[in-house]
Protein backbone atom coordinates (compact mmCIF):
# COMPACT_ATOMS: atom_id res chain seq x y z
CA UNK A 1 0.00 0.00 0.00
CA UNK A 2 1.23 3.45 -0.84
CA UNK A 3 0.94 6.63 1.57
CA UNK A 4 -0.83 9.65 0.50
CA UNK A 5 0.00 13.01 1.75
CA UNK A 6 -3.03 14.54 1.71
CA UNK A 7 -2.69 18.62 1.62
CA UNK A 8 -5.69 18.84 4.47
CA UNK A 9 -5.08 16.13 7.02
CA UNK A 10 -1.11 15.19 6.14
CA UNK A 11 0.23 11.32 5.32
CA UNK A 12 -2.41 8.51 5.40
CA UNK A 13 -2.87 4.96 3.50
CA UNK A 14 -3.98 5.30 -0.06
CA UNK A 15 -6.96 3.02 1.31
CA UNK A 16 -8.40 6.20 3.23
CA UNK A 17 -8.48 7.61 -0.44
CA UNK A 18 -10.49 7.14 -3.80
CA UNK A 19 -9.11 7.26 -7.30
CA UNK A 20 -10.77 9.82 -9.03
CA UNK A 21 -8.61 8.80 -12.55
CA UNK A 22 -7.04 11.05 -14.93
CA UNK A 23 -6.90 14.58 -13.82
CA UNK A 24 -6.96 18.12 -15.89
CA UNK A 25 -9.44 16.48 -18.64
CA UNK A 26 -11.97 19.23 -19.40
CA UNK A 27 -15.60 18.80 -20.62
CA UNK A 28 -15.59 20.08 -24.12
CA UNK A 29 -17.58 23.74 -24.57
CA UNK A 30 -20.09 22.61 -26.81
CA UNK A 31 -21.47 19.13 -26.91
CA UNK A 32 -23.42 19.46 -29.60
CA UNK A 33 -21.22 20.25 -32.50
CA UNK A 34 -19.15 17.57 -31.52
CA UNK A 35 -19.37 14.23 -33.69
CA UNK A 36 -19.64 10.65 -32.58
CA UNK A 37 -16.23 10.12 -32.34
CA UNK A 38 -14.89 12.95 -30.43
CA UNK A 39 -17.75 12.42 -27.77
CA UNK A 40 -16.48 8.75 -27.64
CA UNK A 41 -13.06 10.46 -26.54
CA UNK A 42 -14.09 12.60 -24.02
CA UNK A 43 -16.44 9.77 -22.47
CA UNK A 44 -14.87 6.34 -22.67
CA UNK A 45 -10.71 7.52 -23.40
CA UNK A 46 -8.80 8.19 -20.94
CA UNK A 47 -4.39 8.75 -20.77
CA UNK A 48 -2.59 5.47 -19.34
CA UNK A 49 0.61 6.22 -19.17
CA UNK A 50 3.14 4.04 -17.66
CA UNK A 51 5.40 6.74 -15.90
CA UNK A 52 4.43 10.15 -15.20
CA UNK A 53 0.66 10.30 -14.98
CA UNK A 54 -1.21 13.29 -13.64
CA UNK A 55 -4.45 11.70 -11.62
CA UNK A 56 -7.05 13.21 -8.96
CA UNK A 57 -8.01 11.62 -5.67
CA UNK A 58 -10.37 12.30 -2.70
CA UNK A 59 -9.52 11.49 0.92
CA UNK A 60 -13.12 9.53 1.14
CA UNK A 61 -12.32 8.64 4.56
CA UNK A 62 -11.10 11.79 5.67
CA UNK A 63 -11.52 15.32 5.12
CA UNK A 64 -13.83 14.67 1.79
CA UNK A 65 -11.55 16.88 -0.47
CA UNK A 66 -10.58 16.21 -3.78
CA UNK A 67 -6.85 17.22 -5.17
CA UNK A 68 -4.39 16.05 -7.61
CA UNK A 69 -1.71 14.28 -7.33
CA UNK A 70 1.57 13.28 -10.32
CA UNK A 71 2.52 9.68 -9.78
CA UNK A 72 4.79 7.40 -11.37
CA UNK A 73 2.82 4.33 -12.51
CA UNK A 74 6.35 2.27 -12.74
CA UNK A 75 6.87 2.53 -9.61
CA UNK A 76 3.45 4.44 -7.64
CA UNK A 77 6.13 6.79 -6.03
CA UNK A 78 4.12 9.89 -6.00
CA UNK A 79 5.98 12.98 -7.44
CA UNK A 80 4.00 15.69 -6.25
CA UNK A 81 0.56 16.69 -4.44
CA UNK A 82 -1.13 19.96 -5.49
CA UNK A 83 -4.47 21.63 -4.77
CA UNK A 84 -7.47 21.42 -7.28
CA UNK A 85 -6.69 25.41 -7.40
CA UNK A 86 -3.14 25.23 -8.32
CA UNK A 87 -1.78 24.92 -11.61
CA UNK A 88 -0.82 21.66 -13.74
CA UNK A 89 2.92 21.35 -13.11
CA UNK A 90 4.73 20.84 -16.37
CA UNK A 91 6.09 17.33 -17.13
CA UNK A 92 9.24 18.84 -17.38
CA UNK A 93 9.84 18.99 -13.76
CA UNK A 94 9.64 15.56 -13.49
CA UNK A 95 12.63 12.87 -14.24
CA UNK A 96 10.96 9.94 -16.22
CA UNK A 97 12.71 6.96 -15.15
CA UNK A 98 11.79 4.16 -18.33
CA UNK A 99 14.29 4.26 -21.14
CA UNK A 100 10.99 2.91 -23.51
CA UNK A 101 7.29 3.31 -22.69
CA UNK A 102 6.34 0.05 -21.95
CA UNK A 103 9.95 -0.50 -20.16
CA UNK A 104 10.47 -1.58 -16.60
CA UNK A 105 12.24 0.59 -14.35
CA UNK A 106 15.80 -0.32 -12.66
CA UNK A 107 14.16 -0.72 -8.75
CA UNK A 108 10.11 -0.80 -7.87
CA UNK A 109 8.11 -2.65 -10.51
CA UNK A 110 7.62 -5.60 -9.14
CA UNK A 111 8.10 -7.25 -12.38
CA UNK A 112 10.72 -10.22 -12.23
CA UNK A 113 9.37 -12.08 -15.43
CA UNK A 114 11.71 -9.10 -17.46
CA UNK A 115 15.91 -9.24 -17.42
CA UNK A 116 16.55 -5.58 -16.10
CA UNK B 1 11.22 -27.46 -26.51
CA UNK B 2 10.40 -25.24 -28.49
CA UNK B 3 13.72 -23.18 -30.02
CA UNK B 4 14.91 -20.04 -29.54
CA UNK B 5 16.48 -18.02 -32.42
CA UNK B 6 17.63 -14.73 -33.26
CA UNK B 7 15.08 -12.49 -34.89
CA UNK B 8 15.64 -12.46 -38.80
CA UNK B 9 14.84 -9.38 -40.86
CA UNK B 10 11.55 -9.17 -41.15
CA UNK B 11 7.95 -11.66 -40.81
CA UNK B 12 4.69 -11.54 -42.29
CA UNK B 13 2.85 -11.43 -38.86
CA UNK B 14 4.69 -9.97 -35.51
CA UNK B 15 3.01 -10.98 -32.30
CA UNK B 16 3.33 -8.79 -29.53
CA UNK B 17 3.49 -10.20 -26.75
CA UNK B 18 4.02 -14.31 -25.48
CA UNK B 19 1.38 -15.47 -23.54
CA UNK B 20 -1.58 -17.46 -24.14
CA UNK B 21 -3.73 -15.24 -26.77
CA UNK B 22 -0.44 -14.55 -28.28
CA UNK B 23 0.98 -17.74 -28.69
CA UNK B 24 -2.44 -19.21 -29.93
CA UNK B 25 -2.94 -16.53 -32.40
CA UNK B 26 0.21 -17.93 -33.78
CA UNK B 27 -0.95 -21.00 -33.74
CA UNK B 28 -4.27 -20.64 -35.85
CA UNK B 29 -2.82 -18.51 -38.27
CA UNK B 30 0.07 -21.19 -39.07
CA UNK B 31 -2.81 -24.02 -38.62
CA UNK B 32 -5.66 -22.49 -40.13
CA UNK B 33 -4.22 -19.59 -42.22
CA UNK B 34 -1.28 -20.93 -43.99
CA UNK B 35 0.85 -17.82 -42.88
CA UNK B 36 4.09 -19.32 -40.79
CA UNK B 37 6.61 -16.17 -41.53
CA UNK B 38 5.23 -15.29 -37.81
CA UNK B 39 7.66 -14.10 -34.89
CA UNK B 40 5.91 -13.83 -31.50
CA UNK B 41 7.64 -11.22 -29.55
CA UNK B 42 7.92 -11.70 -25.82
CA UNK B 43 9.53 -9.39 -23.43
CA UNK B 44 10.21 -11.39 -20.66
CA UNK B 45 9.46 -15.41 -20.84
CA UNK B 46 6.64 -16.91 -21.82
CA UNK B 47 3.69 -17.18 -20.47
CA UNK B 48 5.29 -15.23 -17.41
CA UNK B 49 2.51 -12.19 -17.88
CA UNK B 50 -0.61 -12.65 -16.93
CA UNK B 51 -1.15 -16.29 -18.40
CA UNK B 52 1.30 -17.27 -15.47
CA UNK B 53 -0.87 -14.94 -12.47
CA UNK B 54 -4.17 -15.68 -13.31
CA UNK B 55 -6.59 -18.03 -10.95
CA UNK B 56 -7.40 -20.31 -14.48
CA UNK B 57 -11.30 -20.09 -13.88
CA UNK B 58 -12.87 -21.18 -17.01
CA UNK B 59 -16.43 -20.45 -17.72
CA UNK B 60 -19.03 -18.72 -20.26
CA UNK B 61 -21.79 -17.45 -18.80
CA UNK B 62 -21.79 -14.19 -19.86
CA UNK B 63 -25.01 -12.13 -20.45
CA UNK B 64 -24.97 -10.90 -23.94
CA UNK B 65 -25.41 -12.84 -27.29
CA UNK B 66 -22.19 -11.32 -28.28
CA UNK B 67 -19.84 -12.43 -24.84
CA UNK B 68 -21.98 -15.85 -24.89
CA UNK B 69 -20.55 -16.59 -28.41
CA UNK B 70 -17.37 -15.65 -28.21
CA UNK B 71 -16.61 -17.35 -24.29
CA UNK B 72 -18.10 -20.28 -25.47
CA UNK B 73 -16.40 -20.65 -28.81
CA UNK B 74 -13.50 -20.81 -26.45
CA UNK B 75 -14.92 -23.22 -23.70
CA UNK B 76 -15.58 -25.56 -26.90
CA UNK B 77 -11.95 -25.10 -27.78
CA UNK B 78 -11.06 -25.88 -24.58
CA UNK B 79 -12.65 -29.72 -24.65
CA UNK B 80 -10.69 -30.45 -27.05
CA UNK B 81 -7.37 -28.85 -26.77
CA UNK B 82 -5.03 -30.87 -24.83
CA UNK B 83 -5.56 -33.62 -27.99
CA UNK B 84 -5.48 -31.31 -30.57
CA UNK B 85 -2.19 -29.67 -29.23
CA UNK B 86 -1.16 -33.15 -28.02
CA UNK B 87 -0.38 -31.74 -24.57
CA UNK B 88 -1.70 -32.13 -21.22
CA UNK B 89 -4.10 -29.13 -20.22
CA UNK B 90 -4.88 -30.42 -17.37
CA UNK B 91 -8.80 -29.21 -18.27
CA UNK B 92 -10.98 -30.51 -15.27
CA UNK B 93 -14.83 -29.35 -16.19
CA UNK B 94 -15.71 -29.52 -12.23
CA UNK B 95 -18.13 -26.35 -12.35
CA UNK B 96 -18.33 -22.82 -12.07
CA UNK B 97 -20.65 -21.44 -9.16
CA UNK B 98 -21.69 -17.93 -8.74
CA UNK B 99 -23.07 -17.25 -5.37
CA UNK B 100 -25.79 -14.99 -5.16
CA UNK B 101 -26.19 -13.10 -1.41
CA UNK B 102 -28.90 -10.47 -2.12
CA UNK B 103 -32.11 -10.15 -3.80
CA UNK B 104 -30.53 -8.21 -6.08
CA UNK B 105 -28.23 -10.63 -6.74
CA UNK B 106 -31.06 -13.54 -7.24
CA UNK B 107 -32.81 -11.49 -10.09
CA UNK B 108 -29.50 -10.43 -11.91
CA UNK B 109 -28.08 -14.07 -12.25
CA UNK B 110 -31.63 -15.95 -12.96
CA UNK B 111 -31.85 -13.41 -15.32
CA UNK B 112 -27.89 -14.21 -16.78
CA UNK B 113 -29.33 -17.68 -16.16
CA UNK B 114 -32.23 -17.52 -18.85
CA UNK B 115 -30.23 -15.33 -21.68
CA UNK B 116 -27.70 -18.34 -20.95
CA UNK B 117 -29.93 -21.24 -21.74
CA UNK B 118 -31.16 -19.14 -24.94
CA UNK B 119 -27.84 -18.99 -26.02
CA UNK B 120 -27.26 -22.49 -25.38
CA UNK B 121 -25.24 -22.73 -22.37
CA UNK B 122 -25.61 -24.73 -19.21
CA UNK B 123 -26.11 -22.54 -16.38
CA UNK B 124 -28.64 -23.66 -13.76
CA UNK B 125 -30.04 -21.89 -10.70
CA UNK B 126 -28.64 -23.97 -7.17
CA UNK B 127 -30.79 -23.25 -3.86
CA UNK B 128 -28.50 -23.12 -0.79
CA UNK B 129 -29.68 -27.22 -0.25
CA UNK B 130 -27.72 -28.18 -3.32
CA UNK B 131 -25.08 -25.91 -2.62
CA UNK B 132 -24.46 -27.50 0.72
CA UNK B 133 -24.39 -30.79 -1.62
CA UNK B 134 -22.02 -29.55 -3.66
CA UNK B 135 -19.68 -27.82 -1.35
CA UNK B 136 -20.45 -28.97 2.58
CA UNK B 137 -17.71 -26.66 3.69
CA UNK B 138 -19.46 -23.55 3.16
CA UNK B 139 -21.15 -21.45 5.64
CA UNK B 140 -24.34 -20.63 3.65
CA UNK B 141 -26.14 -18.55 6.65
CA UNK B 142 -24.34 -17.58 9.93
CA UNK B 143 -22.59 -14.44 8.03
CA UNK B 144 -23.51 -10.91 6.95
CA UNK B 145 -24.14 -11.72 3.49
CA UNK B 146 -26.16 -15.04 3.57
CA UNK B 147 -25.93 -17.44 0.90
CA UNK B 148 -29.34 -17.37 -1.10
CA UNK B 149 -28.62 -19.73 -4.20
CA UNK B 150 -26.22 -19.85 -6.94
CA UNK B 151 -25.31 -19.79 -11.20
CA UNK B 152 -23.54 -22.85 -11.46
CA UNK B 153 -22.15 -23.69 -14.60
CA UNK B 154 -20.92 -27.48 -14.72
CA UNK B 155 -18.88 -27.04 -17.78
CA UNK B 156 -16.88 -24.52 -16.20
CA UNK B 157 -13.49 -25.67 -14.88
CA UNK B 158 -9.96 -24.74 -14.65
CA UNK B 159 -7.04 -25.64 -17.08
CA UNK B 160 -3.46 -25.77 -16.12
CA UNK B 161 -2.12 -22.08 -17.12
CA UNK B 162 1.53 -22.69 -17.87
CA UNK B 163 0.22 -25.90 -20.28
CA UNK B 164 -1.84 -23.20 -22.42
CA UNK B 165 1.32 -21.13 -23.19
CA UNK B 166 3.60 -24.14 -23.71
CA UNK B 167 1.49 -26.38 -25.66
CA UNK B 168 0.71 -23.01 -27.89
CA UNK B 169 4.16 -22.38 -28.06
CA UNK B 170 5.92 -26.31 -29.25
CA UNK B 171 2.85 -26.86 -32.07
CA UNK B 172 3.39 -23.14 -33.31
CA UNK B 173 7.38 -23.76 -33.37
CA UNK B 174 7.06 -27.12 -35.17
CA UNK B 175 5.18 -25.64 -37.93
CA UNK B 176 8.03 -22.74 -38.02
CA UNK B 177 6.55 -20.42 -35.56
CA UNK B 178 9.92 -17.96 -34.27
CA UNK B 179 9.40 -17.57 -30.64
CA UNK B 180 11.81 -14.34 -29.22
CA UNK B 181 11.80 -13.98 -25.65
CA UNK B 182 13.77 -11.67 -23.81
CA UNK B 183 12.98 -9.30 -26.55
CA UNK B 184 11.26 -6.12 -25.36
CA UNK B 185 9.10 -4.30 -28.39
CA UNK B 186 10.18 -0.37 -27.80
CA UNK B 187 7.77 1.07 -30.33
CA UNK B 188 5.33 0.34 -33.23
CA UNK B 189 6.85 1.78 -36.53
CA UNK B 190 4.14 3.04 -39.52
CA UNK B 191 4.33 5.33 -42.29
CA UNK B 192 1.38 7.05 -43.20
CA UNK B 193 -1.25 5.13 -41.78
CA UNK B 194 0.58 1.35 -42.76
CA UNK B 195 2.72 -0.54 -40.18
CA UNK B 196 6.16 -1.47 -41.33
CA UNK B 197 7.52 -3.30 -37.86
CA UNK B 198 8.76 -2.66 -34.59
CA UNK B 199 12.07 -1.23 -32.87
CA UNK B 200 12.65 -3.77 -30.08
CA UNK B 201 15.89 -4.36 -27.96
CA UNK B 202 17.54 -7.01 -30.60
CA UNK B 203 16.98 -4.14 -33.37
CA UNK B 204 14.09 -3.17 -35.99
CA UNK B 205 12.26 -5.86 -36.96
CA UNK B 206 10.07 -5.65 -40.47
CA UNK B 207 6.67 -6.71 -40.92
CA UNK B 208 3.41 -6.89 -42.68
CA UNK B 209 1.21 -7.17 -39.44
CA UNK B 210 1.92 -6.51 -36.26
CA UNK B 211 -1.01 -7.74 -34.04
CA UNK B 212 -0.87 -6.78 -30.25
CA UNK B 213 -1.80 -8.85 -27.84
CA UNK B 214 0.09 -7.14 -24.21
CA UNK B 215 -2.69 -6.80 -22.09
CA UNK B 216 -1.85 -4.31 -19.51
CA UNK B 217 1.08 -3.05 -22.05
CA UNK B 218 -1.29 -3.08 -25.00
CA UNK B 219 -2.12 1.05 -24.77
CA UNK B 220 1.30 2.06 -24.53
CA UNK B 221 2.54 0.25 -27.64
CA UNK B 222 -0.49 1.68 -29.20
CA UNK B 223 0.36 5.13 -28.18
CA UNK B 224 3.81 4.65 -29.94
CA UNK B 225 1.77 4.12 -33.17
CA UNK B 226 -0.15 7.07 -32.54
CA UNK B 227 -3.40 5.16 -31.71
CA UNK B 228 -5.62 5.73 -28.42
CA UNK B 229 -7.43 2.72 -26.74
CA UNK B 230 -9.77 3.26 -24.43
CA UNK B 231 -7.81 1.49 -21.78
CA UNK B 232 -6.97 1.21 -18.16
CA UNK B 233 -3.79 -0.65 -16.74
CA UNK B 234 -4.26 -1.81 -12.76
CA UNK B 235 -3.20 -4.93 -10.58
CA UNK B 236 -5.02 -7.84 -10.54
CA UNK B 237 -4.16 -9.68 -7.59
CA UNK B 238 -4.09 -13.78 -6.35
CA UNK B 239 -3.05 -16.02 -4.15
CA UNK B 240 -2.61 -19.85 -3.16
CA UNK B 241 -2.12 -21.46 0.47
CA UNK B 242 -0.15 -24.07 1.55
CA UNK B 243 -1.38 -27.18 0.30
CA UNK B 244 -4.34 -29.49 2.00
CA UNK B 245 -6.22 -32.71 1.28
CA UNK B 246 -9.00 -32.02 -0.89
CA UNK B 247 -12.37 -30.15 0.43
CA UNK B 248 -13.49 -27.76 -2.68
CA UNK B 249 -14.20 -29.72 -5.98
CA UNK B 250 -15.80 -26.50 -7.73
CA UNK B 251 -14.52 -23.38 -8.41
CA UNK B 252 -17.21 -20.81 -5.79
CA UNK B 253 -17.17 -17.20 -6.75
CA UNK B 254 -18.72 -14.72 -5.18
CA UNK B 255 -18.85 -10.87 -7.11
CA UNK B 256 -20.82 -9.45 -3.47
CA UNK B 257 -18.72 -10.18 -1.37
CA UNK B 258 -15.62 -10.32 -3.37
CA UNK B 259 -14.16 -13.67 -2.89
CA UNK B 260 -13.30 -16.75 -5.33
CA UNK B 261 -11.82 -19.92 -4.50
CA UNK B 262 -10.91 -23.08 -5.84
CA UNK B 263 -8.19 -26.07 -5.23
CA UNK B 264 -5.54 -26.72 -7.14
CA UNK B 265 -4.38 -30.61 -7.95
CA UNK B 266 -1.54 -29.89 -6.07
CA UNK B 267 -3.95 -28.64 -2.98
CA UNK B 268 -3.73 -25.43 -2.64
CA UNK B 269 -6.42 -22.83 -2.65
CA UNK B 270 -6.36 -21.03 -5.64
CA UNK B 271 -7.75 -17.20 -4.46
CA UNK B 272 -8.30 -13.94 -6.47
CA UNK B 273 -8.37 -10.47 -5.10
CA UNK B 274 -9.44 -7.55 -6.56
CA UNK B 275 -7.69 -4.60 -8.45
CA UNK B 276 -6.36 -1.98 -7.13
CA UNK B 277 -8.58 1.08 -7.14
CA UNK B 278 -5.37 3.20 -9.32
CA UNK B 279 -4.14 2.94 -12.81
CA UNK B 280 -0.40 1.14 -11.75
CA UNK B 281 1.95 -1.18 -13.67
CA UNK B 282 3.67 -2.34 -10.58
CA UNK B 283 3.10 -6.07 -10.69
CA UNK B 284 2.52 -6.61 -6.73
CA UNK B 285 -0.96 -4.28 -5.66
CA UNK B 286 -2.32 -2.82 -2.33
CA UNK B 287 -2.58 -5.16 0.94
CA UNK B 288 -5.59 -4.04 1.66
CA UNK B 289 -7.44 -5.49 -1.29
CA UNK B 290 -5.91 -9.27 -0.31
CA UNK B 291 -7.21 -8.18 3.25
CA UNK B 292 -10.81 -7.93 2.22
CA UNK B 293 -10.85 -10.90 0.19
CA UNK B 294 -9.41 -12.93 2.54
CA UNK B 295 -11.86 -11.85 5.43
CA UNK B 296 -14.72 -12.66 2.82
CA UNK B 297 -13.54 -16.20 2.20
CA UNK B 298 -13.07 -17.21 6.01
CA UNK B 299 -15.99 -16.12 6.60
CA UNK B 300 -17.94 -18.09 4.12
CA UNK B 301 -15.49 -20.68 5.02
CA UNK B 302 -14.40 -20.72 8.59
CA UNK B 303 -12.73 -24.11 8.58
CA UNK B 304 -10.12 -21.89 6.11
CA UNK B 305 -9.69 -19.85 9.06
CA UNK B 306 -5.80 -21.02 10.71
CA UNK B 307 -4.72 -21.86 7.19
CA UNK B 308 -1.44 -20.21 5.83
CA UNK B 309 -0.57 -18.08 2.59
CA UNK B 310 2.21 -19.77 0.53
CA UNK B 311 2.37 -16.82 -2.15
CA UNK B 312 0.81 -13.48 -3.71
CA UNK B 313 1.55 -11.99 -6.74
CA UNK B 314 -0.39 -9.21 -9.18
CA UNK B 315 -0.24 -8.60 -13.18
CA UNK B 316 -1.35 -5.64 -14.77
CA UNK B 317 -4.83 -6.01 -16.62
CA UNK B 318 -6.47 -4.06 -19.07
CA UNK B 319 -9.42 -2.41 -18.43
CA UNK B 320 -11.96 -1.50 -21.00
CA UNK B 321 -15.00 0.63 -20.01
CA UNK B 322 -17.71 -1.95 -21.01
CA UNK B 323 -15.40 -4.93 -19.08
CA UNK B 324 -15.73 -6.75 -22.58
CA UNK B 325 -12.40 -7.46 -25.19
CA UNK B 326 -11.43 -5.53 -28.06
CA UNK B 327 -10.27 -7.28 -31.07
CA UNK B 328 -10.07 -5.21 -34.15
CA UNK B 329 -8.15 -3.67 -36.75
CA UNK B 330 -7.85 -0.08 -35.93
CA UNK B 331 -7.10 2.79 -38.50
CA UNK B 332 -3.15 2.21 -39.07
CA UNK B 333 -3.51 -0.17 -41.71
CA UNK B 334 -1.43 -3.81 -41.24
CA UNK B 335 -2.09 -3.22 -37.03
CA UNK B 336 -4.06 -4.96 -34.97
CA UNK B 337 -4.80 -5.68 -31.64
CA UNK B 338 -6.25 -8.16 -28.92
CA UNK B 339 -6.86 -6.30 -25.65
CA UNK B 340 -8.95 -5.15 -22.75
CA UNK B 341 -9.83 -8.55 -21.63
CA UNK B 342 -9.46 -6.80 -17.97
CA UNK B 343 -9.29 -9.28 -15.08
CA UNK B 344 -10.53 -12.31 -16.86
CA UNK B 345 -8.90 -13.27 -20.34
CA UNK B 346 -7.72 -16.68 -19.58
CA UNK B 347 -10.68 -18.53 -20.03
CA UNK B 348 -11.04 -17.04 -23.23
CA UNK B 349 -7.27 -17.85 -24.95
CA UNK B 350 -8.22 -20.49 -27.44
CA UNK B 351 -11.35 -18.80 -28.47
CA UNK B 352 -9.60 -14.72 -28.75
CA UNK B 353 -6.74 -16.21 -30.21
CA UNK B 354 -8.53 -18.53 -33.04
CA UNK B 355 -10.99 -15.48 -33.91
CA UNK B 356 -7.55 -13.04 -33.44
CA UNK B 357 -5.79 -15.35 -36.01
CA UNK B 358 -8.88 -14.99 -38.47
CA UNK B 359 -8.62 -10.97 -37.88
CA UNK B 360 -5.14 -10.74 -38.75
CA UNK B 361 -5.11 -13.16 -41.57
CA UNK B 362 -8.21 -11.77 -43.28
CA UNK B 363 -8.32 -8.61 -42.60
CA UNK B 364 -12.00 -8.30 -41.18
CA UNK B 365 -12.93 -9.96 -38.19
CA UNK B 366 -14.68 -13.01 -37.77
CA UNK B 367 -18.52 -13.18 -36.96
CA UNK B 368 -17.61 -14.45 -33.13
CA UNK B 369 -15.88 -11.34 -32.69
CA UNK B 370 -17.08 -8.64 -35.33
CA UNK B 371 -19.31 -6.72 -32.07
CA UNK B 372 -15.79 -6.29 -30.43
CA UNK B 373 -14.68 -3.75 -32.56
CA UNK B 374 -12.89 -0.24 -31.31
CA UNK B 375 -16.12 1.83 -33.35
CA UNK B 376 -18.34 0.64 -29.85
CA UNK B 377 -16.91 3.78 -28.14
CA UNK B 378 -17.95 6.15 -30.59
CA UNK B 379 -21.19 4.27 -32.43
CA UNK B 380 -22.22 3.07 -28.42
CA UNK B 381 -23.03 0.02 -29.04
CA UNK B 382 -21.15 -1.30 -26.05
CA UNK B 383 -20.97 -4.64 -24.38
CA UNK B 384 -21.86 -3.83 -20.98
CA UNK B 385 -20.16 -7.46 -18.84
CA UNK B 386 -19.89 -5.58 -15.83
CA UNK B 387 -22.42 -7.88 -14.51
CA UNK B 388 -20.70 -11.19 -15.32
CA UNK B 389 -17.26 -9.99 -14.85
CA UNK B 390 -15.93 -11.50 -11.75
CA UNK B 391 -13.81 -9.03 -10.11
CA UNK B 392 -15.45 -5.78 -9.89
CA UNK B 393 -14.02 -2.76 -11.94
Amino acid sequence: MILINCPYCGEREQSEFTNGGEAHVIRPKDPDALNDKDWGQYVFYRSNPKGIFYERWVHSHGCRKWFNAVRDTSTDTILKIYKLTDNKPDISEFQNTLESPSGEPAVGSGNFAVKK
Amino acid sequence: MWESPEPKKGYDVIIVGGGGHGLGTAYYLAKEHGIKNIAVIEKGWLGGGNTGRNTTIIRSNYLWNESANLYDHSVKLWENLSEELNFNMMFSQRGVMNLAHNEHDIKEMKRRISANRLNGLDTQWVDTKQIKELVPIMNTENLRYPVLGAAFQPRGGVARHDAVAWGYALRSNEMGVDIIQNCEVKDIKTDNHKVEGVNTSKGFIRANKVAVVASGHTSVLAQTAGVRLPLQSRPLQALVSEPIKPVINTVVMSNAVHAYVSQSDKGELVIGAGTDGYNSFTQRGGYDVIEETVRAIVELYPIFGKMKMLRQWGGIVDICPDASPIISKCEVKGLYFNCGWGTGGFKATPGSANVFAHTVAKDEPHKINEAFNLERFSNGRLIDEHGAAAVAH
